[in-house]
């Protein structure tokens, strides 16, 4: 089949989407999508279409990025508008399929918008206040095309890059590439065409591409999510890559936590290569090349370059020193190319729409897009794609949609373990690569969690720094050592051990393992305690001086009170949910915590009904007030 | 014992014998028996004519292998950064407590086992708990309770 043939069926494929003659159902169900109840929802449409004999088709689609509205629905009808539905459940469908699919209301109560502009009240999705801050190029598929159906890509433009770039000079390709400015995606933001080019010039066979899906911040999903609802962008940009780089043989490295992420790609390939997308001889250009997927087997270090290499090789994955540099000698020995899935998948629309283009995108050094993976105390938590140079503030408040309930926004936590703990008033920081790095925290993975004021800082930094030393490969001692020192000052801080002086000994310890460590890990390792003491020392110091959580986490310096105006008497449920038995009645009724024997589990402050609201924590926790005696009689 | 070695074959000899697939041949071991047995590990090396310590060494290196039964219900609790800042280490606490075993360990029944794990990346329903493969979203310490019993009744009891 010539590529235009394979084109042209592509195209009638989606336009039986779109534009056929049936109704179309398209449900979200990335991981985010399925944890917040999709499969019961495919199911619920397909037994409600057919008992009542309704002609309709529906297809599983990746995920748009609005993790916190899920499961979302695209109802697609012909002659019609297609709606987009929020949080739906099961129970819901009934009245999705009578009234919208069978009848003619679209039931826009239920639904976050149209997908298609129309006149009247309904909502027009991308006019949605969030996405006229977002600026989709990864994620402009997601959402709404099959990511196993490849015919879905290809009628998107998918493979046009691919077919152009195998009528280019390589050496094109890589000039394209550094011109457009691209810049890794993987945390670093190395610029990608200087490492093509470093890669094309070692005249040494065979090469290597290999992707690197590791994602190992533990608060970060943009690569799956990009893999799980538009894996061919990737591949395009694989092979792209080989074909530029002169390699053969690719490998995506992608942790084995993400099945279902390793089943969509392991179907995309399949499909890529039925379509001699990939494979030998691809499109009859003379040029070959194959893709293999290695399950990783958890290790956050693994992510580092080198140590990727050696994990694909079957080996530990521990970094080694450099040079050599992997474009000389990476796997087995032989000069490599290694990019994060973001990374290629920026490549087919930049040989499409051009260099000068996406260098139109983003700030002086910085060019292009950034996705984010917004968690933690926002409204909207999910994906967001922005320009480069797009702030924090917009990102957290006009996209994230700000603080849930009536908090206070405290900080922004961005690049995960190797990032910083930012606070308000660098909230004006442009997000792109050295700003973030002058502000002390990092690009890294993209995982930006925004905190509000019942989040302790030192607690927070003890949990990155918990997760570094243990993911530490142990290879330099200033890292396994080193963490583990500054750990413990944490836990003694934490604790109400800490001393004043530890604060400084913190920053001198982070200082030297930044210095006397070979990879990233244990050279950001230090970013969220240094960060955090930059801009919270206050909260430190309370901890250390005061004995004092002010944010009533650090569970040594708290107490649990039973406020006894408060205390409705009658009830009993702060009784019966503690796990230990700490609880008791006095004669009048009050609830009383004996706090010798309290385990600090929050149970009771949970389970005490909002209307009364008795339970609080306090800190200092000899703060609680002495229980009063009370007469008898 | 036979029918281990025999189920091993059967997975050793679909797999290239090469050094190369050292992780991914524990991955199938490890899938197929719910851990890496001492039995396994060393036919392995032998299959591979590597030595037994360098199987260890990977096994041991890698988060992912583990080298005691997973229970019929293992239990995931994430520890997550969004998890985290959410409660997540109050929820871990109260499942051990209920379950009255450590992370990493197996009530006596092998009913339950509990682990910890890192984003599971569904950050927008934090705290979250993973129970086979269901995610249970939004857990609190007293949720926990109620969770057990739904899965299995007389769970409690039986872990204790
Ligand atoms: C401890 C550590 C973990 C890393 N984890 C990842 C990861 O999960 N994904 C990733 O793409 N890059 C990760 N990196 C960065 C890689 O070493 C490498 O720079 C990157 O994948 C290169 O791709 P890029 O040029 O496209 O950014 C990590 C680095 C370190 C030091
Ligand atoms: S942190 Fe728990 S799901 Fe992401």
């Amino acid at each position: 089949m010539t590529f235009e043939e394979i084109q042209k069926e592509a195209k009638a494929d989606w336009d039986s989407l779109y534009h056929g003659r049936a109704p179309h159902i398209l449900i979200g169900t990335a991981t985010c999508g399925r944890a917040a109840g999709a499969m019961p929802v495919v199911e619920a449409f397909n037994e409600e279409l057919a008992r009542r004999n309704v002609q309709a088709r529906v297809t599983e689609v990746g995920c748009i990025g609005l993790c916190s509205l899920e499961p979302l629905v695209i109802v697609v009808k012909p002659d019609s508008f297609a709606v987009c539905y929020h949080n739906v459940t099961p129970q819901m469908v009934p009245t999705l399929v009578e009234s919208y699919i069978q009848n003619d209301d679209p039931c826009l109560d239920l639904a976050l918008g149209t997908v298609e502009a129309v006149e009247g009240e309904a909502v027009y999705i991308p006019e949605l206040s969030r996405f006229e801050h977002e600026h989709r190029l990864l994620m402009r598929n997601c959402g709404y095309i099959d990511p196993v159906n490849v015919n879905h890509y290809i009628a998107n433009g998918g493979y046009t890059s691919l077919v152009k770039a195998l009528q280019m000079e390589p050496a094109a390709i890589v000039e394209e590439i550094k011109k457009s400015g691209l810049r890794g995606r993987g945390g670093a933001g190395f610029p990608t065409g200087r490492k093509w080019e470093l890669c094309r010039r070692t005249p040494v066979q065979p090469k290597y591409v290999i992707c690197n899906a590791d994602e190992g911040d533990p608060g970060a999903f943009m690569d799956r999510i990009v893999l799980e609802s538009d894996p061919q962008q990737v591949i395009e940009g694989m092979i792209i890559a080989a074909y530029a780089i002169g390699a053969t043989e690719g490998f995506v490295y992608i942790r084995a936590e993400y099945p279902l992420a390793i089943e969509r790609l392991t179907v995309a390939l399949e499909q890529a290569r039925r379509l001699n997308l990939l494979g030998d001889n691809i499109l009859g250009s003379g040029f070959s090349f194959d893709i293999e997927i290695v399950q990783g087997a958890g290790a956050f270090v693994t992510g580092e370059s080198t140590a990727l290499m050696y994990a694909i090789e079957g080996k530990r994955s521990m970094p080694r020193a450099r040079p050599p540099r992997s474009v000389k000698a990476g796997l087995w020995g032989k000069p490599t190319v290694l990019n994060n899935v973001k990374t290629y998948a920026y490549v087919p629309l930049i040989l499409s729409r051009g260099a000068d283009w996406f260098s139109g995108i983003g700030t002086e050094n910085s060019k292009g897009t950034a996705v984010f993976a917004l968690a933690g105390k926002l409204v909207n938590t999910g994906l967001a794609e922005v320009a480069m140079g797009t702030t924090l503030r917009q990102l957290i408040f006009d996209i994230g949609g700000g603080i849930r309930g009536s908090k206070k926004f405290k900080a922004v936590q961005i690049g995960g373990p190797s990032g910083g703990c930012l606070p308000e008033e660098m909230l004006d920081t442009p997000v792109d690569f050295d700003s973030l790095r002058r502000a002390g925290a990092i690009m890294g993975s993209g995982g930006v969690i925004a905190m509000d004021e019942d989040n302790c800082m030192v607690d927070t930094a003890k949990f990155f720094l918990d997760f570094s030393q243990r993911e530490s490969c142990g290879k330099c001692s200033t890292c396994r050592l080193g963490t583990k020192q500054m750990l413990d000052i944490l836990e003694d801080i934490t604790a109400g051990r800490g001393r004043i002086e530890d604060i400084d000994l913190l920053i001198e310890l982070a200082e030297d393992i930044k210095d006397g460590s070979l990879c990233g890990l244990g050279r950001t390792a230090p970013n969220p305690v240094l960060t955090t003491i930059r801009y919270f020392r206050d909260e430190y110091e309370a901890h250390i001086v005061e004995k004092r959580c002010p944010a009533l986490v650090c569970k040594e310096l708290i107490a649990y009170y039973i406020l006894p105006e408060k205390c409705e008497r009658g009830c009993e449920h702060c009784v019966l949910v503690c796990p230990v038995e700490a609880i008791s009645t006095t004669e009048k009724g009050i609830k009383v915590i004996d706090q010798a024997k309290c385990s600090k589990c929050g149970s009771c402050q949970l389970v005490c009904p909002p209307e009364y609201n008795a339970v609080i924590r306090l800190s200092p926790p000899d703060s609680v007030p002495a229980r009063r005696v009370e007469k008898s009689g | 014992m036979e029918e281990l070695r025999k189920e091993l074959a059967d997975i050793l000899l679909a797999d290239r014998k090469d050094r190369r697939h050292l992780i991914a041949l524990l991955q199938k071991v490890q899938q197929k028996l719910g851990y890496l047995s001492r039995e396994a590990m060393l036919a392995i090396a032998d299959y591979l004519k590597i030595p037994e310590s360098t199987v260890y060494g990977i096994a041991t290196f890698y988060n992912q292998f583990r080298f005691v039964p997973l229970g019929k219900y293992p239990v995931k609790i994430c520890m997550g950064t969004a998890c985290h800042l959410a409660g997540g280490a109050l929820v871990l606490e109260a499942m051990a407590r209920e379950l009255d075993i450590e992370v990493g360990g197996i009530t006596p029944d092998h009913e339950f086992s509990l682990e910890r794990v890192a984003c599971v990346g569904c950050c927008a329903l934090a705290p979250v708990v993973v129970i086979g493969d269901t995610v249970y979203p939004r857990m609190t310490p007293p949720k926990v309770e109620e969770l057990l019993v739904t899965i299995k009744p007389a769970s409690k009891k039986a872990a204790k």
